[in-house]
């Protein structure tokens, strides 16, 4: 058993925590900013970037497809302004705009290029490879003190954790900045907050995580971890400490819980084949956030009647 | 261009009492020539005001009159076309730790997750360093604030419960936080109940008496006179200012306001009989 999990199902758990953690962190600010929506428009704009990356080397190695991606979140926020300032639209139909027509032209780049001889298709966009992530160099825990065997590893472990790394550490440096200019930006300004630039470096720390997390289990995962823990999360406290931390314990509950339902949960109902545990572990979430609006210690505050 | 001119000439004329040349460090808050635009209309349009310490000035103006616009220009927090802005003689950029500004209620989401308390400590913010986060001190600190606006039993709830007078002592408090020389206030008073008025105004006279400066954005033209030393009334443009018995007449309030001033007016006005 110990053997088998570390080799099969250990990494593919610990990339699938590690890109939750990293996507909920931000998608917390994100909600209460009522940018949620930024999260997914980015994680569709990747697949575009993936595949002018792949037409312009050739490989679908790693960091082609990151600076690719990263280009192309870049490109969609940009373009997202724009359109709002000249377009005089809001920031949703921008957002949805802007996604909808990048994520199509990755589609069409795909379908016109011959990517048969690589792995780059859309189901690979839209689910990633969680499964196939594993670790054969492990014969067991103790691997994990072993060098050449950690060498071995599934390199999205550790790009994951680099990133998650950076996520939590902006978070930190600016928690001050970003709850003050979340609440309330004019109030920020006046401080001498530079309100502007911590949403825009918000933005690009989440295009960071959406583009390595996608890399790793698709931009399915993604949107709903930017998204359903915090949204969860909210539900269970008024605090935005405790907020985040309840999201983080969504974010990872929804990646073991999923990806082990994924696995086992066809079988225990008589299917043949497990399911996409990238789906599975999306799937988990929006469970959770369901939970959370049933049962959640503070769910009575929507709706509820405010003093204006 | 012709027009700026002519607009120059009309507010020397009215006001008398223009000042121009080297920034004068007594005063809180000095704007001249301010312009701002949203899109291509003009929200402030060419204005001059002085606010001075011990004072307590109210802002004065129909809707669409630019009188939030004014403060948040002077702020930085929106772009001006033009125009100078000085606290205290420095720029905003040097003045920032002297200056509070309380903006309007209703600006921000009340279901944002934070306590009474935690939206207090953020008036400390410029008080706290790189990755220094609020303790026991800053804690004490923001009940005392809370204390003065008669919160302090409030300080663990959740925002979003607070009614709309409490919501507003609240952001008073945030602001006594700061210990400022100036205090730019917009709306204080909008849709408060009596006794959160009656607070609010016992705070502001109380900063007044301490030397700092006061200027609140008001709507209420029945209490100007009870409640202000001095008065701006604007429409996009200078209207007049200056002390309350000089320029708030019937006549600068009928020119300010053109002929929507009827059903505006909840008491009779004073006649600038002076």
């Amino acid at each position: 058993m110990g053997q088998e999990f570390v080799q099969l199902s250990l990494t593919p758990m610990l990339i699938g925590i590690l890109a939750a953690v990293a996507c909920a962190l931000p998608g917390n600010f994100l909600l209460l900013r009522r940018q949620a929506l930024i999260g997914d428009a980015i994680s569709h704009v990747v697949l575009p970037g993936i595949v002018v990356a792949f037409l312009f080397t050739g490989t679908v190695s790693a960091w082609p497809m990151m600076i690719g991606a990263s280009l192309a979140a870049i490109f969609a926020v940009v373009l997202i302004e724009a359109i709002k300032r000249v377009g005089r639209v809001d920031a949703g139909a921008a957002m949805g705009v802007v996604f909808t027509a990048m994520f199509a032209d990755g589609v069409l780049l795909l379908e016109l290029s011959d990517t048969s001889s690589v792995h780059l298709d859309v189901e690979h966009a839209l689910y990633g490879n969680l499964e196939s992530l594993i670790w054969l160099a492990a014969d067991g825990w103790g691997s994990l003190a072993d060098w050449t065997a950690l060498s071995e590893m599934p390199p999205q472990v550790g790009r994951l954790a680099l990133v998650l790394a950076l996520v939590s550490g902006f978070l930190f440096a600016f928690w001050k900045e970003l709850t003050i200019s979340t609440f309330d930006e004019g109030f920020a300004l006046s401080l001498g907050i530079r309100a502007r630039l911590i949403g825009f470096l918000l933005v690009v720390t989440t295009a960071v995580a959406a583009v390595a997390a996608f890399d790793a289990v698709g931009s399915i995962i993604v949107i709903a971890m930017f998204i359903c823990p915090p949204a969860s999360a909210r539900l269970m406290t008024n605090g935005l400490g405790h907020q985040v931390a309840w999201s983080t314990l969504f974010a990872g509950a929804s990646a073991i819980l999923g990806y082990v339902l994924a696995g086992y949960a066809p079988l225990w109902l008589g299917a043949e084949n497990s399911v996409s545990a990238a789906g599975m572990i999306a799937t988990v979430s929006g469970f959770i956030l369901g939970f959370a609006c049933v049962l959640g210690p503070k769910r009575k505050r929507i709706g509820a009647a405010r003093e204006v | 261009m012709k027009n700026v001119v002519r607009n120059r000439f009309e507010i020397v004329s009215e006001a008398g009492q223009l000042t121009r040349g080297e920034p004068d460090t007594s005063k809180a808050l000095a704007i001249e020539g301010l312009t701002v635009a949203y899109g291509e209309k003009a929200a402030v349009f060419s204005l001059d005001a002085d606010f001075a310490a011990g004072r307590m000035s109210a802002i004065v103006g129909p809707n669409g009159a630019g009188k939030s616009t004014l403060l948040k220009a002077a702020l930085a927090i929106v772009p001006a076309l033009s125009g100078t802005v000085r606290f205290f003689g420095l720029s905003i950029d040097q003045a920032r730790g002297r200056v509070a500004y309380v903006p309007q209620r209703a600006s921000v989401d009340w279901d944002f997750p934070a306590r009474v308390v935690d939206v207090v400590m953020m008036g400390l913010y410029r008080t706290l360093g790189w990755f220094r986060f609020a303790g026991a001190n800053e804690r004490s600190r923001a009940m005392t604030c809370l204390q003065r606006v008669g919160m302090e039993d409030f300080a663990e709830r959740q925002i979003g419960q607070l009614s709309g007078g409490q919501q507003q002592r609240v952001f008073l408090a945030r602001a006594l936080a700061q210990d400022a020389d100036l205090y730019l206030l917009d709306e204080p008073l909008a849709g408060v109940d009596a006794a959160t008025e009656r607070t609010v105004m016992e705070v502001l006279k109380g900063l007044k008496s301490e030397g700092r400066a006061v200027v609140c954005v008001h709507h209420d033209l029945a209490t100007v006179p009870a409640y202000f030393d001095d008065v701006l009334l604007i429409n996009v443009r200078r209207i007049a200012a200056g002390p309350v018995g000089v320029v708030f007449t019937e006549a600068n309030l009928q020119k300010a306001y053109g002929g929507r001033l009827a059903g505006t007016v909840a008491a009779p006005l004073p006649v600038g009989g002076h």
